[in-house]
């Protein structure tokens, strides 16, 4: 199992958000994670990649069957997670493509080959439809809400993750970016790596192979299935799931 | 998951901080005198004129009271300050004849480098004299002087122009540091750039006070002709010792028509030094001075560099860097007076205090009623690394018509959680998320820089940032 989540209990500034969830994600498999505003979604992934302002009560989190519960953000990266955050941090005078290099140096522990990294990182922004200039401006920096989610899966594919949790990466994007987007996650997915996508619309969800389905309400997980259940959410809403469980 | 707090060392200061053992040829007693003052004059060899300024400098010093509105002076004694000490070494124009112990300093801090690589001309002062003066050929023969000020003062063709100019555009009157400086003043460099006379690589002259309980004082009068160009550089560093050592500097630029004067400092003073240094720049017509600023170093610091904008669309920009640790207070900014219709001045400052540095930013700007059509913009941003540091910001203006445009920013902060937990999960370590954020706040600022100073002032906040976390 590459990802296992087991009875987590959650804090926020002393209230209980996440109440006994569990989560199972192997290799190559794609997840969706839905449910409705407030369930706890959010908390959840921040929790995974180690925010400080979401402590852990009870539970675990193995990563690739290491206990990673406790342990500091940068090494749950280089154990292999990444978030692609709903608002991304701004952060002046930083140029994307110095911290690109600084992330990807971080995260493998290897010195980057210059040449070959400015490559691959200009074909990767014009996979992203993404202007070059962009390289060189400072992260995130006035960015508008949809070049920030395109920055956020740059990073994705620059640092070639185990498992990429994407949270809400697809609201603020108009119909083509939403289309580049979900091409590039698309492009990323192999049976080595997985995915754990939070969504409100089911746009990006045309263009990924979903596995599995999870429904998130009051701090746990209420009900689990195939892409079938997306459908069922999409004429029934959360409510009328929820009662029926 | 507990909250971890980030534990930031002190600068590392070890290239400074070698003290060379003094070896003086000759120095003052300690404490202000008339005595004292005609004792250095006269070992100056000063002409009569500047040995009567002296002794009036020091009337007047003597009767304005210490100033009272910024950080504390009570650790100063000007009883206990030697104000004047030579170096065991007359000036040279080689390197190679410069002693042992002070050249071995210099190559310490990569002057003789610095001039090989990227210099038009180098001056270095050690302690209160000038111990190496040297300019390229080439600039030499564009006309250009570049000089210790004892030298010029003297010299027969320049003598006069200095005359005309040495502390009439900072007057003794000014403040009681600059009536101390016009007394005991020893050291600096005159530069005289002939009118559209361009000099493309930078001039530089460092300051280095390496005796304790000392005070250095030096001169620096640049003066542009019409349309020249030129950017000059200033260090200065000292070893730290328990004894307080003074610092009262004084620069004059004199900007003429079209001509344009690039002043970048960085100052890297000890944390005993009480740096009460005063800057200012006359700007003609057309003229543009550019300062750019980094405080990184003293116990004490008053720094307002004045730009008088004489002339119809003369201009200024001024770029400032501060930063406070500990036992630091930093009281630093900008002035400009708008004398002229349709000039310019824009102010950006960025000040960084931790571990219960102190920051204050102050500045004011001044548009006269005849001044019509002028810009101004003002913009100054602050971190906090911790709860105990402190920033404050004092901005004043005066406006005397309605036909400017001004506009004023002010931004203090400190580094969200958020921002670290997001470079974090990138892979970057908390100390390293920290140390980016604080170099990105500098950024601006680190490329207005020569290069060389800006990988300094960058590698001097990497170690400020790498305490042990925990």
């Amino acid at each position: 199992m590459l990802l296992k989540v087991k009875d987590l209990k959650v804090s926020v500034d002393g209230s209980v958000i996440l109440n006994g969830l569990n989560l199972d994600v192997d290799r190559g498999e794609v997840h969706v994670l839905m449910g409705p505003n407030g369930a706890g979604k959010s908390t959840l992934v921040n929790t995974i990649m180690g925010h400080p302002q979401y402590k852990v009560e009870a539970g675990e989190i193995l990563f690739d069957g290491k206990d990673i519960t406790h342990a500091p953000a940068n090494e749950r990266a280089k154990a292999g997670l990444f978030l692609s955050f709903q608002n991304p941090e701004e952060v002046p005078g930083v140029t994307l493509e110095s911290f690109l290099r600084t992330s990807r140096m971080s995260v493998t522990g290897k010195p980057v080959r210059l040449f070959a990294f400015k490559k691959e990182l200009a074909e990767k922004m014009k996979d992203l439809d993404m202007d070059a200039e962009y390289a060189s401006r400072y992260l995130n920096v006035g960015f508008s809400g949809g070049e920030k989610k395109k920055s956020e899966i740059l990073q994705m594919l620059m640092t070639r993750p185990q498992l990429a949790i994407l949270d809400e990466t697809d609201s603020g994007l108009d119909v083509d970016a939403v289309k580049i987007v979900s091409q590039g996650v698309e492009k990323f997915h192999s049976s080595e790596n997985s995915l754990l996508i939070i969504t409100h619309s089911t746009k990006i969800l045309e263009y990924l192979n979903v596995d599995y389905v999870h429904v998130l309400m009051d701090g746990r997980i209420v009900r689990s299935g195939g892409s079938g259940l997306i459908r069922e959410i999409n004429a029934n809403g959360f409510q009328q799931l929820a009662a029926s469980v | 998951m507990e909250k971890k707090k980030t534990q930031v060392q002190d600068i590392d200061r070890t290239i400074y901080d070698i003290r060379d053992k003094v070896n003086a040829s000759y120095q003052v007693e300690e404490g202000l005198t008339p005595e004292i003052v005609e004792e250095i004059s006269a070992k100056k060899n000063d002409p009569e004129w500047m040995r009567e300024f002296r002794l009036k400098s020091l009337e007047i010093y003597n009767r304005i009271p210490m100033p009272a509105w910024g950080p504390s002076l009570d650790g100063l004694h000007m009883e206990d300050i030697i104000t004047y000490i030579r170096p065991n070494t007359p000036m040279r124009g080689n390197w190679a004849q410069v002693p042992d112990d002070i050249k071995n300093t210099f190559e310490r801090l990569g002057i003789p480098k610095a001039e090989r690589d990227s210099l038009a001309g180098v001056g270095a002062q050690y302690d209160s004299e000038v111990v190496y003066h040297n300019v390229r050929e080439e600039v030499r023969r564009q006309g250009v002087v570049y000089t210790d000020m004892e030298s010029a003062v003297r010299d027969p063709v320049y003598g006069p122009m200095v005359r005309d100019h040495f502390m009439k555009l900072v007057p003794p009157t000014d403040h009681k540091f600059v009536a101390l400086h016009g007394a005991v003043w020893s050291g600096g460099s005159f530069v005289y750039v002939p009118p559209h006379v361009k000099v493309s690589i930078p001039l530089q002259s460092y300051f280095r006070l390496n005796a304790p309980g000392a005070g250095q004082f030096e001169h620096t009068l640049i003066i542009l002709g019409e349309g020249a160009d030129l950017h000059f550089i200033e260090g200065c560093s000292a070893p730290k010792y328990n004894v307080a050592n003074l610092h009262a500097g004084c620069v004059e630029l004199y900007v003429a028509k079209n001509a344009r004067l690039r002043y970048s400092t960085i100052e890297n003073w000890s944390k005993n030094m009480y740096n009460l240094n005063t800057k200012r720049a006359l700007v003609e017509e057309g003229g543009t001075v550019e300062w750019v600023s980094g405080s990184f170093g003293s116990h004490v610091s008053y720094l307002y560099p004045m730009s008088i904008l004489k002339g119809e669309n003369s201009r200024m920009e001024f770029t400032g860097i501060t930063f406070a640790g500990k036992g630091q207070n930093l009281d630093t900014g900008a002035k400009v007076v708008h004398a002229a219709p349709h000039t310019y001045s824009s102010i950006n400052t960025k000040s960084i205090s931790k571990d219960g540095g102190v920051c204050t930013y102050r500045s004011s700007v001044e548009i006269l009623p005849q001044a019509y059509g002028c810009r101004s913009s003002v913009n100054c941003e602050s971190l906090m690394l911790d709860d105990r540091s402190r920033s404050d910001t004092v901005p004043v203006m005066d406006i005397r018509n309605d036909d400017v445009d001004v506009g004023h920013e002010a931004k203090i902060g400190r580094i969200s959680d958020d921002a670290i937990f997001y470079l974090m999960s990138r892979g970057i370590s908390e100390e390293d998320a920290r140390a980016m954020i604080v170099t990105g706040f500098a950024e601006p600022v680190a490329k207005e820089l020569p290069v060389e100073y800006a990988v300094e002032m960058n590698n001097l906040i990497k170690l400020e940032m790498e305490g042990a976390i925990g």
